[in-house]
C-alpha cells in the first residue's frame, strides 16, 4: 500500500496532523474540541509509528502492535474524558476551560 | 525441699499493684487498702515460712548454708555467651531480708490504713506500696546482678512517686525530683561497674561471682587504669550505686529531703527498706569486695565511718522531727556499711559482716517504729516541728512507750536489741582500725544525745498551747507500734552469728564486756546530757548554741553541702555546661531545620502563581519547553 510513497510524504502528513493537534490544543476553549485535538496528536503519533516500522524493519511488527495499543488506550482515554467533562458540564453549566480553573494550587 | 512457693511472695504484690492502680478507684478506698494488707499479710506469712524452712527444716549442708536457686528462667538471650536469667536466690542474707522487708512493710500498711484515713489518692498510696514491695522484694532475691539492677531502678521509681505523693505541693515534687535525679546519678556508676565487672568475669551470676572458685577473675590479672587495678574501679563503681541508694556522704542530700513524703512511706523506704538496700549490695558482693578490691572495700570504712559522725552530729541541730530521724538513718547506715569495710571474711574474722547484717535487721524494726511513731505524733498535733510539741507523754500513752523503747533502743542501752548488734561493730572496727573504732564510739553517745533531745523535747519539756487536745492513734496505728516495740526488744536474741555470716558458716561471737561497758556508759551519758538540757524548759541549750557560734551555724545547715551541691549545677554547670549547649541547639540545631523550612516556604510562594489552572496555558508552556530541549539536544548533538 505503501509502495511508491516516499516517507517524506507521510510524515509530512503526520507533523501536519500533529501541529494542528497542539494548535487545537493550545487555542480551543471547548473541552470537547480539546479532546478532539488530541485525538488527533495521537493518530499522527500512530501513523509515524506504523510508518517508521515500515522503512526501519520491513519484517517486523512491532510499530503496527504499538499502534494498535496506542488506538485502545485513546479509547478508554477518551470515555474517562467525556465522563469528567458531563460531570463538569453538571457542576458548572459549561464546557469551556476558562471556567475550569478551581483546581489551581 | 523445694522453695517452689517463694514465687508468690513476688507475685502476689504485683497483683495487688496492678489491682489497686489499674482499677482500685472504682472500688471504695478501704477495699484497695484492705486488698493491699492481705497480700502483704499472706507474703508476710510466706517468708516467715521460708525463713523457718531454710534455716531450721534444711538447715545447713556440709557446714555451711547453701545457695538454693528456687526458680530461674532465662529471661534475655542477648547471644549464647549472654544470657540474663531471672530467678529467685535463697542464702541468709536473702531470707533474712525477706523477713525484715514483709515485716516492717506489713505493718506499714496497717498503720497506713489509719494514717491516711481519707487522704486523697488511697487507693493510689496503696497501689505504690505494693510496688514499693514487689520491688524491694525482687531486688533482694535476684539471682544476678542484672536483675538486681533492674529491680534497683524499680525501687528507685516507687520511691520517686511515694515522695512525690502529695504532687500538689511543690516542696514534694522538687524532694521526688532530687531523690531520682542524685540515686539515678549513682546507678550511672552502678551499670558502669556492672558492666565492667561483667566483662572481665563473663557472667553476672551471684553465685558464681560469690563463689569459691576465683578464676573467674584471672582476666582482670595486670589490667589497671589511673594507678588502680581494675576491680578495684568496678567495685568503687558499684559501692557508688549503693552510696547512692543508702545516701553515703556525699551523695546523702536526697534523704532528708525525701521526708516530704507520707510518714508510713518514710517508715518503709527511706528508714528500714530502701536505704539498707546499698548495704545489701554490698555484702551480697562482700567475696568480690574482700579478695579482689581490698581497697575499695577500706574505701567502704571511712566513707561509712565519715558519714555516721557527719549525720549525727547535724541530727543534734535539726528540728524537724523527722529530718532528725532522718539524719540519724544516714547515721546507722554509716555504721553499717563501716561494719562490712571493716570485716575479714569466714568465721570470727567475718563478725563485722554479721554485725552489719545483724544491725541492719535490728535497725529496721527500731527506726521503722521511731518513724511510725513519729507519724503518729505529728497525726496528733499536725506539726513537724519539734518547738510545737511538748509534754505530750500524757495525750499519746501508746506513742509515748513504743517511742521510749525504740529511742531506748537505738541508744543501745543493754538488752535492747541494737546493743548486741552496734557491740558487734564496735568490736569489729576495734580488731581492725583504732582511728574508725573512736568515731563509732562518738557516735554511739552522740546517738544516744540526739534521740533524748527528740525524746524529752516531745514527750517533756514546756507543754505547747494546743489548738485542740491531742489524742492517741486509733488502733490500726498503735498495734503495729506496739508490734514493732517488741520486735525492737526482742530481735537482739537471734543467734546471727549462727545464722547470717560472711562464708555461711555458723561461729560462736561473745560479748566483749571490754568494748560493751564503755559504749553503754558513753550511751547513758549522752542520754543524761540529753536529760539535763531538755527534760524541763531551760536556757541551756541556747546557751550552748551560742557559745559555739559559727561551728553551730555550719552544722545547722548540714555543713552547707546542699548549698555546695546548688553551686556547681546552678553555677558552674548550669553557666559552663547547660548554656553553651542550649545556645548550640536554639540557634545552630534549630536554625538549620528553621531556615530549610523558610526556603521551601518562600520559594513555593514566589512560584505559585504559575499554577493557574488555565489549561491552555500549561499546554503552551509544555509545547514550548519541548521545543526549546528538542533545539538544545539538536544543537548539542
Amino acid at each position: 500500500m505503501l509502495q511508491g510513497i516516499p516517507i517524506t510524504h507521510v510524515l509530512i502528513v503526520s507533523s501536519f496532523m500533529f501541529f494542528t493537534g497542539v494548535c487545537g490544543f493550545i487555542i480551543r476553549r471547548n473541552m470537547i474540541t480539546i479532546l478532539m485535538s488530541i485525538e488527533l496528536i495521537l493518530n499522527a503519533v500512530n501513523i509515524n509509528l506504523v510508518v517508521f516500522n515500515k522503512y526501519l524493519f520491513p519484517d517486523q511488527l512491532q510499530g503496527h502492535f504499538f499502534a494498535l495499543f496506542v488506538v485502545g488506550i485513546a479509547a478508554a482515554e477518551a470515555s474517562v474524558a467525556i465522563a469528567l467533562i458531563i460531570n463538569i458540564y453538571r457542576r458548572l453549566n459549561s464546557i469551556s476551560v476558562d471556567k475550569v480553573n478551581e483546581m489551581k494550587y | 525441699m523445694n522453695y517452689s512457693l517463694t514465687i508468690l511472695i513476688l507475685l502476689i504484690p504485683f497483683a495487688t499493684f496492678l489491682f489497686n492502680g489499674l482499677v482500685g478507684m472504682k472500688f471504695k478506698p478501704i477495699v484497695s487498702g484492705l486488698i493491699g494488707t492481705i497480700g502483704l499479710g499472706v507474703i508476710t506469712l510466706l517468708a516467715y515460712l521460708t525463713a523457718w524452712q531454710y534455716f531450721f527444716v534444711d538447715g545447713m549442708v556440709g557446714g555451711s548454708f547453701p545457695k538454693v536457686i528456687a526458680m530461674s528462667m532465662e529471661w534475655l538471650r542477648l547471644t549464647d555467651a549472654l544470657r540474663i536469667q531471672i530467678g529467685i536466690l535463697l542464702d541468709p542474707i536473702s531470707v533474712m531480708m525477706l523477713v525484715v522487708i514483709t515485716t516492717v512493710s506489713f505493718m506499714v500498711h496497717i498503720y497506713s490504713l489509719g494514717y491516711m484515713k481519707g487522704e486523697k489518692g488511697f487507693e493510689r498510696f496503696f497501689s505504690f506500696l505494693s510496688l514499693f514491695s514487689f520491688s524491694m522484694l525482687g531486688l533482694v532475691i535476684a539471682t544476678n546482678i542484672f536483675q538486681m539492677y533492674i529491680f534497683w531502678e524499680l525501687v528507685g521509681v516507687s520511691s520517686f512517686l511515694l515522695i512525690g505523693f502529695y504532687y500538689s505541693k511543690d516542696s514534694a515534687v522538687a524532694a521526688s525530683k532530687k531523690a531520682f535525679i542524685v540515686t539515678r546519678f549513682a546507678d550511672l556508676g552502678f551499670l558502669i561497674g556492672i558492666l565492667l565487672l561483667s566483662y572481665f568475669t563473663q557472667t553476672f551470676d551471684f553465685k558464681v561471682l560469690t563463689g569459691t572458685d576465683q578464676s573467674i577473675f584471672a582476666q582482670t590479672a595486670g589490667v589497671s587504669f589511673l594507678g588502680m587495678s581494675v576491680m578495684t574501679w568496678a567495685a568503687l563503681l558499684i559501692f557508688m550505686g549503693g552510696a547512692g541508694k543508702s545516701a553515703m556522704f556525699p551523695l546523702h542530700i536526697w534523704l532528708p529531703d525525701a521526708m516530704e513524703g507520707p510518714t508510713p512511706v518514710s517508715a518503709l523506704i527511706h528508714a528500714a527498706t530502701m536505704v539498707v538496700a546499698g548495704v545489701f549490695l554490698v555484702a551480697r558482693m562482700f567475696p568480690v569486695f574482700y579478695f579482689q578490691a581490698p581497697d575499695a572495700l577500706t574505701v567502704i570504712s571511712y566513707v561509712g565511718g565519715f558519714t555516721s559522725l557527719f549525720a549525727a552530729a547535724i541530727a543534734c541541730t535539726q528540728y524537724d522531727i523527722k529530718r532528725v530521724l532522718a539524719f540519724s538513718t544516714l547515721s546507722q547506715i554509716g555504721y553499717m556499711m563501716l561494719a562490712l569495710g571493716v570485716s575479714g571474711y569466714g568465721g570470727h574474722e567475718g563478725v563485722g559482716y554479721m554485725a552489719s547484717m545483724f544491725h541492719l535487721f535490728n535497725h529496721a524494726m527500731f527506726k521503722a517504729l521511731l518513724f511510725l511513731g513519729a507519724g503518729s505524733i505529728i497525726h496528733a498535733v499536725h506539726s513537724n516541728v519539734m518547738q510545737d510539741m511538748g509534754g505530750l507523754r500524757k495525750y499519746l500513752p501508746i506513742t509515748h512507750i513504743t517511742f521510749l523503747i525504740a529511742c531506748l533502743t537505738i541508744a543501745g542501752v543493754p538488752f535492747l536489741s541494737a546493743f548486741f548488734s552496734k557491740d558487734e561493730i564496735l568490736v569489729a572496727a576495734y580488731e581492725h582500725n583504732k582511728l574508725l573504732f573512736a568515731v563509732e564510739f562518738l557516735v554511739a553517745g552522740l546517738t544516744a544525745f540526739y534521740m533524748f533531745r527528740l525524746y524529752f523535747n516531745i514527750f517533756w519539756g514546756k507543754e505547747t498551747h494546743y489548738h485542740h487536745t491531742p489524742h492517741e492513734s486509733p488502733k490500726t496505728m498503735t498495734i503495729p507500734l506496739m508490734i514493732l516495740a517488741l520486735g525492737s526488744v526482742f530481735a537482739g536474741y537471734i543467734p546471727f552469728s549462727k545464722l547470717v555470716t560472711s562464708d555461711s558458716m555458723p561461729f560462736e561471737s561473745h560479748m566483749d564486756f571490754g568494748i560493751a561497758i564503755p559504749s553503754v556508759l558513753i550511751g547513758l551519758t549522752g542520754i543524761l546530757i540529753a536529760w539535763i538540757l531538755y527534760k524541763k524548759e531551760s536556757k541551756i541549750p541556747e546557751r550552748i548554741s551560742k557559745s559555739l557560734g559559727g561551728f553551730y551555724q555550719a552544722v545547722y545547715h548540714k555543713f552547707y553541702i546542699d548549698e555546695v551541691y546548688m553551686f556547681i549545677t546552678k553555677k558552674i554547670i548550669f553557666n559552663c555546661i547547660a548554656r553553651p549547649v542550649a545556645w548550640f541547639d536554639r540557634h545552630i540545631v534549630d536554625g538549620t531545620m528553621n531556615g530549610i523550612g523558610w526556603i521551601t516556604v518562600t520559594s513555593s510562594r514566589n512560584i505559585k502563581g504559575m499554577q493557574s489552572g488555565n489549561l491552555p496555558q500549561y499546554g503552551m508552556v509544555f509545547v514550548l519547553s519541548a521545543i526549546i530541549l528538542v533545539l538544545i539536544f539538536s544543537f548539542l548533538i
